[in-house]
């Protein structure tokens, strides 16, 4: 009845609007497609039926309002994101049982525009991770081939959108956890400027660099979701007190004269042919649009990676300390010392990788190793952002590749830390400058397998974004492709 | 070169244990990733200022007005052992606060 | 061998604001369990914490009574441990750049004045409280997480138990000026951690020192210093050496305890809180509350002793508080005589407050009635006797004085022109006392006075009463 492969938030709001189906139709749909892809993605940690069918009988009673084109769409939001009497759990044994008291910011305002949580989605486990493999809930598989991951940690929400179980869904990005997953399974994503999404209710995993954002197959609905999501929140301190523009305002507009820098340490080897060729292509199409492409320099590019570890780690290691097992979360069985509830209880509920970041935060925090270790990745940061600084007085977008490879195989680099996080190498900048930066589209490699473009502009500037992501797309057709759901035999 | 003894003492610090392979396991792993953490050390930072902040806000307060809170029935809702309106945890012998 | 003594403390003082430091639920004691806690002050996931503007006020309102330097770059920082009572496990404080460095307070010792210098103060969280139950459990009770403090730490300044003792005074005294806090001991709202050690005259280094924990009042933190110092001179004079550890004073013993050996210093992996941005603190907002800082101690000590008379020791009781100090400005400001209001404040007014377990504030008596009632006295409208209870009705209830003794017919009887009648009467009927007197017998001017003062019911000016009663003696 409904196939979110054919439709957007415009088409399906003018059908609920027009009454050719009702929210619970719609509702329902979505849920009986979930039942038949579930078995093979394992895109969703928990459902949420009962309650969104609930919700949908309700709008229908009172109609939908024709003025909000959010009103009666079912999302997915991934499962770091609290939400009020909905099971939240991080993908964590920890958290396994864990009900939110209270909800996220983003989750209040989508509630006031009527908008209807369809699940909670799989994620490596506290986000750690670009694989969704280390999730305590199991592994997502990736829509386009079964036997790949769907990069991470957003991959639940990336998966759930690629294999059109979802129109859209809200991501958290704290080194490329959107846009990285979205590049692997061939969708748009979004990670707003640092500060333009409150992080109330976002269970922090590096605080300086985390931010909620959106995915969806269309930029659109990425844009009316963001609008909808962003603006400054009195309970968090570090949200921009800026003013949200309307970002579908950024569509269909002309981007000639747009001025675009390709830093040439993004296309350097360890980038894959494939890869490097969706880019060169991609490249060209905005250069037929009117933009003047530039090749430029990052020289930090390379220290961008380690820097990143040592401070989300550091950060990580501290916000991970609330768990323990004492007000809420798993509590280890038959403890009866104090220090044995927290020893075991986070010893059996953390996965290794999460393990490892606290281990790695916890060292580079500790009693002299602090200057060599977190003050001096700090002060790379630093550096690291400078150079965008500088970069925005003269171009308008920084361009390159989301990830340096298409999705690679389940269990192909899981037992590799360092191979993992270099995966994140040009994922990793836009966070630690706190800048804006969107997946786009791009291609596929040979072996049929999505390969995102990524876009960065300066901070808050999500609407250049917008506008260059959206001439690529309406002069491009890789959006409209369709998974295969292949493979899944092993 | 990461030692078993500093793994332990950073275990120690963050509340987690080991058994002894996974021990030698995460030593291996964790020296690997301090040697290539180790690289930021060909970089000169002299006189650098530390980020630790991106957002540009600066001075964000907060009135000093109250808010009521959820209930103690909703917080106390996910806690293992409750009694009395009070958490209840094994016995404290030894205070480790400052 | 002759040992010098090193003393330093860490004071805490629980901020006087309506809502927490990170968190806007309201900060109330002795309310049930867990009850002004949410979600931020329980640590959930998610939450981030937000700057109680009013606490950073203080913060560096105290910074500046105390003569520090205000940092205006400054950021807050994570200090990481585990505790049941710690629920984020991190105490969110300022470890890197306190907000306020370098101060100083003087105090006085045996007459001798000393500058004590304080190293650094800073605004920090509060933790919850731990109840320890014999049935083998702990309770945690988060009401007090997250309560605004400050800590203001010593430099290695104070030599001996009573300077430990005059400073904390003085600390008390100030911070109790600013209006920042209760400061008291006895109700938590200010808690004290020592350490001391001693070395032998002429030593450069320090002595190892043991820290001293559960202080409850400024008495025990002399008492249990002075016992320390006498216990590591008796170690070291027999040859031993010092541990570094933390003891624990019982004041029924007048003896310290071991609690714990310390071993190395520990690692609390501090790094500055990603959650609050930055401060860049305008000369502005620091100025304006310069500004707002009343008129400290010190000052109104020195200007009680020069501009008013006063004895130094009752101006340095009047001065004691706040309250009191402010209500003798006021009364003195509604044209009493100074020396009278400080008799008043510090006879009857602090044995009512004693008697009654009350603060000055809580009290009906206002400087306008304390004056008024100071006046009646002085313009011979009341005696001093009749006075006592017109000072028990206005404190108690607030009664207008003049009004009062209006009302209760307690007018004293000065009139010449009606005692003179009374007075005849008397000696009329009392020609002995009369005759007494002429023979040199002084008492029977007492017994004459009494019989005056019975006729009329004790309202008669005594003065006045001695004036005629001489004049009409003479006459006879």
């Amino acid at each position: 009845m409904v196939d979110y492969f054919k439709e957007d938030i415009t088409s399906l709001h003018d059908k609920l609007v027009h009454k050719e189906i009702t929210v619970r139709q719609l509702v329902e749909a979505t849920y009986d497609y979930i039942d038949k892809t579930e078995g093979k993605v394992n895109a969703f940690i928990t459902l949420n039926k009962e309650a969104a069918l609930k919700q949908a009988d309700a709008l229908d009673e009172k109609g939908v309002d024709p003025d909000n084109l959010l009103s009666g769409i079912p999302l997915g939001i991934k499962d770091n994101i609290v939400t009020k009497g909905l099971k939240t759990t991080a993908a964590s044994h920890i958290l396994d049982n864990f009900m939110p008291v209270y909800n996220a910011t983003v989750m209040d305002k989508l509630d006031a525009l009527d908008t209807i949580t369809v699940g909670k989605t799989n994620m490596d486990e506290f986000a750690m991770g670009g694989s969704t493999e280390t999730s305590y809930f199991g592994k997502t598989h990736n829509p386009w081939n079964l036997d790949k991951v769907p990069g991470g940690s957003s991959g639940g929400s990336a998966a759930a959108v690629a294999a059109g179980e979802v129109i859209a869904a809200l991501g958290t990005d704290t080194g490329g956890s959107i846009r990285q997953p979205a590049a692997f399974n061939g969708i748009f994503g979004i990670k707003p400027t640092y500060g333009r999404v409150s992080r109330w209710g976002l269970m922090a995993f590096g605080s300086s660099l985390d931010q909620i954002g959106v995915m969806s197959r269309t930029i659109k609905d990425s844009a009316l979701v963001l609008n909808a999501i962003s603006g400054h929140d009195e309970h968090d301190g570090t949200s921009a007190a800026a003013d949200v523009p309307d970002f579908t305002a950024a569509l269909n507009q002309d981007i000639k004269g747009l001025k675009i820098a390709v830093p040439k340490e993004y296309m350097d080897e360890g980038v894959d042919d494939d890869v490097v060729s969706a880019i060169k292509a991609a490249i060209a199409t905005f250069e037929k649009l009117g933009a003047t492409v530039e090749e430029v320099t990052l020289p930090y590019t390379k220290y961008a990676v380690p820097a990143y570890y040592i401070i989300a780690s550091s950060e990580a290691s501290s916000n991970l300390q609330r768990y323990d097992g004492i007000r809420y979360g798993f509590r280890a069985k038959d403890v009866n010392s104090l220090k044995s509830v927290y020893v075991r209880s986070r010893s059996e509920g953390f996965g290794d990788e999460v393990k490892r970041r606290i281990m790695l935060g916890s060292f580079s925090l500790s009693a002299g190793y602090y200057d060599a270790y977190f003050k001096k990745a700090a002060q790379v940061r630093t550096l690291v952002k400078r150079d965008f600084d500088q970069l925005f007085e003269k171009y308008d977008l920084v361009l390159g590749p989301t990830a340096p490879t298409p999705a690679f195989g389940l269990g192909e680099k899981i037992t590799d830390p360092v191979t993992m996080y270099l995966n994140d190498i040009l994922t990793i900048p836009a966070n630690l400058a706190g800048i804006p930066a969107a997946s786009v589209p791009a291609g596929f490699s040979k072996d049929g397998l999505p390969i995102g473009v990524q876009l960065m502009a300066k901070a808050l500037d999500e609407a250049t974004i917008f506008k260059a992501a959206d001439a690529f797309e309406r002069h491009t057709d890789f959006h409209n492709q369709v998974p295969a759901f292949k493979g899944g035999q092993n | 070169m990461i030692s078993k003894e500093q793994v332990t003492h950073v275990a120690d610090l963050a509340r987690l244990e080991f058994d002894e392979a996974q021990l030698n396991n995460f030593t291996t792993q964790l020296d690997k990733i301090v040697d290539f953490v180790d690289q930021l050390n060909e970089v000169d930072t002299t006189g650098i200022e530390p980020t630790t902040h991106v957002t540009s806000a600066v001075n964000v307060f907060r009135d000093d007005v109250p808010q009521k809170g959820e209930g103690r029935a909703a917080l106390l809702k996910n806690v293992p052992e409750e009694r009395d309106g009070l958490i209840r945890v094994p016995a404290i012998i030894d205070k480790e606060e400052d | 061998m002759n040992f010098e003594t090193t003393i330093g403390l860490e004071v805490h003082v629980e901020l006087k604001t309506k809502t927490k430091m990170f968190s806007p639920s309201p900060v109330e004691f002795g309310d049930e369990p867990n009850t002004n806690t949410n979600v931020i002050d329980f640590g959930f996931p998610g939450v981030l914490p937000k700057v109680n503007k009013q606490a950073y006020r203080y913060g560096i309102m105290v910074a500046l009574a105390l003569n520090a330097n205000v940092t205006k770059d400054t950021h807050f920082d994570r200090k990481n441990y585990f505790y049941p009572d710690n629920p984020k496990a991190y105490q969110i404080t300022q470890f890197e750049k306190p907000l306020g460095t370098d101060g100083w307070v003087e105090i006085e010792v045996d007459g001798q004045k000393k500058k004590i210098g304080i190293a650094e103060l800073h605004v920090e969280e509060d933790a919850g409280k731990n109840t320890h139950s014999e049935d083998g459990y702990s309770y945690v009770d988060l009401n007090r997480q997250g309560t605004p403090l400050i800590e203001i730490v010593s430099k290695p300044d104070i030599a001996s138990p009573d300077e430990a003792y005059a400073y904390l005074e003085k600390l008390r005294q100030i911070v109790q000026f600013t209006g920042a806090s209760d400061v008291k001991m006895e109700e938590g709202s200010m808690r004290v951690d020592t350490n001391i050690s001693i070395r032998p005259i002429g030593q450069s280094e320090f002595g190892t020192k043991t820290e001293l924990k559960n202080l409850n009042s400024f008495n025990f933190v002399r008492q249990g210093l002075a016992y320390e110092e006498k216990r590591q001179s008796r170690i070291l004079m027999s040859g031993g050496s010092i541990r570094q550890e933390t003891r624990r004073y019982d004041d029924a013993t007048g003896q310290t305890y071991l609690m714990r050996v310390k071993e190395g210093s520990d690692d609390y992996r501090y790094f500055p809180e990603p959650d609050i941005p930055p401060f860049h603190l305008s000369d502005e907002w620091i100025n304006e509350i310069k500004a707002s800082i009343p008129e400290m101690p010190d000052k109104r000590r020195d200007r009680y002793v020069n501009d008013f008379g006063l004895p130094e020791y009752d101006a340095q009781v009047i001065t004691n508080t706040k309250e009191m100090s402010d209500f003798f400005d006021a009364a003195v400001n509604h044209d009493a005589d100074p020396k009278q209001v400080s008799n008043w404040l510090m006879g009857e007014v602090n044995a009512y407050l004693n008697e009654n377990k009350v603060d000055l504030p809580q009290t009906k008596l206002t400087p306008e009635n304390l004056a008024a009632m100071i006046n009646l006295i002085k313009d011979g409208t009341i005696s001093s006797k009749i006075a006592k209870k017109v000072f028990q009705e206005t404190i108690t209830n607030g009664t207008e004085p003049k009004k009062y003794v209006e009302d209760k017919g307690m007018v004293q009887l000065s009139d010449p022109a009606k005692l003179t009648p009374i007075i005849d009467g008397i000696l009329d009927s009392n020609q002995q006392s009369i005759d007494d007197f002429k023979n040199g017998k002084d008492r029977a001017v007492g017994f004459l006075v009494g019989q005056i003062m019975k006729q009329t019911r004790g309202k008669a000016n005594p003065k006045v009463v001695n004036q005629i009663l001489m004049t009409e003696l003479k006459k006879r």
